[in-house]
């Protein structure tokens, strides 16, 4: 049997005790959101805590990114509340673009803006919506590119870098908001296989460095050896949530149990 | 009876003014048109995407009524009926007062229309952008005015920038349809020029190529604008 290899700075006898005293950054708490007559979230209830990244996995159209978008109130919910550091999503008082800053958000397939080049890409929302300076954004942004490997590309557009290098480049434009945690939406599926890992590498960077992730992905590379946590869904309910480790040593549903053999006998 | 051909016709004096004349009207009618069409256009196409449901609505109810109704009869109604409908003292005012009124009817009615048909267009060019950057733009915390203004219209008019060169050049030929309100312009006077010579067909080829002329022009314009605009590392829409 092969021990799972964990980061250093993750791997503490004291993650019990840890886990208690950090403070919650995201609380999804019975939350249930129709599309029509689709139940797409039945009271789905999970936390991510301060520095943690949790995986969140499960077959297609179960809600996984329906719930993702619930986080930064991209999509709406009908019951439950979601709190992110303190603030409640759901309220009609919150003011929804100023959470949103807060929080960085990576898609599928990128949308980067395809007029503008990176550099543009990354500046505009600290300069729109933070109100930074010109110089200041782009000090920021120039760092950025660097730590995600992209600084010689600040010129290019979007259209000219590959899938790989976009996403990339799509991290760095959620970092430079300083955002107090991470969605990340499918951030390899749409790209080349020998382009994935570039982007996992960048991911456990920054979950290295302590930044808190909610992050949807069938790698189950990087659930088992970067995630603290698991959360299992199907059919828009949770059915497990589970420490890395003890989800993939042993997951307690039949459903968990099925698609983790479907999806390792494809990877 | 034959036809004694007489390509002298259109370009002797007075007869070329009078087209010179026509040409200067088509172009005063169909530029003025278009800055119109253009602002209503725009703006009923982006309320057309809008969230708000009411927006939506006013927008499809415009583009619903405006393309639904010939041209020719829209520009009869502002000309002869809407005038009847107004108070009295507007109805006055147009009538008696307001200057050149077969041009300004015309702008009116020809703009109004074209506004339909681009407010169609902008609303699919804003659909084609997508879903997922207007999300992109909304979780990184942008207004929705600001993803509009920095991401959506600047992507979105890129792509319908051909679509508005064939509505552009629509208005130029729909400008004739001022003729029939009493507009002398170059359709207008050719019909003049025959009516007094008989040279029509001398006449309507000397108005065709000017049209055709003005359509090139503005082909080529618009070219050059596509290919400014062009964004480096995605293919050209054909
Ligand atoms: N905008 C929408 N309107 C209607 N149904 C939707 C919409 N978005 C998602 N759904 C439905 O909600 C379910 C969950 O979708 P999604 O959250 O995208 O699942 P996942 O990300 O796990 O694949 C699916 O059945 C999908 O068809
Ligand atoms: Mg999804």
């Amino acid at each position: 049997m092969t021990i799972p290899l964990r980061l250093d700075s993750r791997n503490f006898v004291r993650d019990e005790l840890d886990l208690v005293l950090r403070p919650v950054v995201i609380a999804i708490d019975h939350v249930s959101k129709k599309f029509g007559d689709l139940d797409v979230l039945k009271q789905c209830s999970m936390t991510v805590l301060k520095g943690e990244v949790v995986v969140v996995c499960g077959p297609s159209g179960s809600g996984k990114s329906t719930l993702l978008k619930c986080v930064n109130g991209l999509e709406g919910f009908q019951a439950g509340t979601i709190t992110v550091a303190g603030t409640s999503v759901g309220e009609r008082r919150t003011d929804l673009t100023k959470l949103r800053s807060q929080i960085g958000m990576v898609f599928q397939h990128f949308e980067l803006y395809p007029h503008l080049t990176v550099l543009q890409n990354i500046t505009l929302a600290p300069i729109q919506v933070l109100g930074r300076t010109k110089s200041a954004a782009f000090d920021k942004a120039m760092s950025l590119l660097r730590r995600v490997g992209l600084a010689d590309k600040a010129d290019c557009h979007p259209g000219q870098l590959s899938g790989g290098q976009q996403q990339r480049a799509a991290i760095a434009r959620a970092l430079a908001m300083d955002p107090i945690a991470m969605l990340f939406d499918e951030p390899t599926s749409a790209l080349d296989p020998e382009t994935i890992s570039e982007v996992l590498d960048v991911m456990t960077g920054l979950a290295r460095d302590g930044m808190t992730m909610m992050v949807v992905t069938h790698e189950m590379g990087f659930a088992r050896h970067v995630a603290n946590r698991v959360v299992f869904m199907d059919g828009g309910c949770i059915l497990e949530e589970a420490a890395a480790e003890a989800f993939f040593a042993q997951p307690s549903t039949e459903r968990a149990r099925s698609f983790l053999s479907k999806i390792l006998r494809q990877q | 009876m034959i036809y004694h051909w007489d390509w002298s016709v259109p370009i002797s004096a007075p007869y070329l003014g009078w087209l010179m004349s026509g040409l200067a009207w088509t172009l005063l009618v169909a530029g003025a048109a278009w800055v119109l069409a253009f602002i209503v256009g725009v703006g009923i196409g982006i309320l057309r995407t809008l969230p708000n449901r009411a927006a939506r609505r006013f927008g499809a109810l415009y583009v619903t009524i405006f393309r639904s109704i010939p041209l020719l009869l829209q520009l009869f109604l502002w000309y002869f009926v809407v005038p009847e409908l107004l108070p009295a003292s507007a109805a006055h005012w147009i009538k008696r007062d307001l200057p050149l009124p077969e041009y300004w009817t015309s702008v009116i009615g020809l703009g109004l229309f074209t506004a339909a048909r681009i407010a169609e267009q902008i609303r699919a060019g804003i659909e084609a952008v997508g879903r997922g950057q207007s999300m992109a733009a909304a979780a990184s915390g942008l207004t929705l005015l600001q993803s509009y203004r920095y991401v959506v219209l600047p992507v979105a008019a890129r792509y319908v920038l051909p679509p508005l060169t064939s509505e552009f050049l629509n208005v130029i030929k729909n400008s004739s349809l001022a003729l029939t309100i009493g507009l002398l312009e170059l359709t207008g006077q050719s019909r003049q020029i025959e009516g007094e010579t008989f040279h029509g067909i001398e006449a309507f080829t000397a108005a065709t190529l000017i049209y055709v002329v003005l359509t090139l022009a503005a082909i080529a314009a618009m070219r050059a604008l596509e290919r400014v605009v062009a964004i480096p590392g995605v293919m050209a829409r054909v």
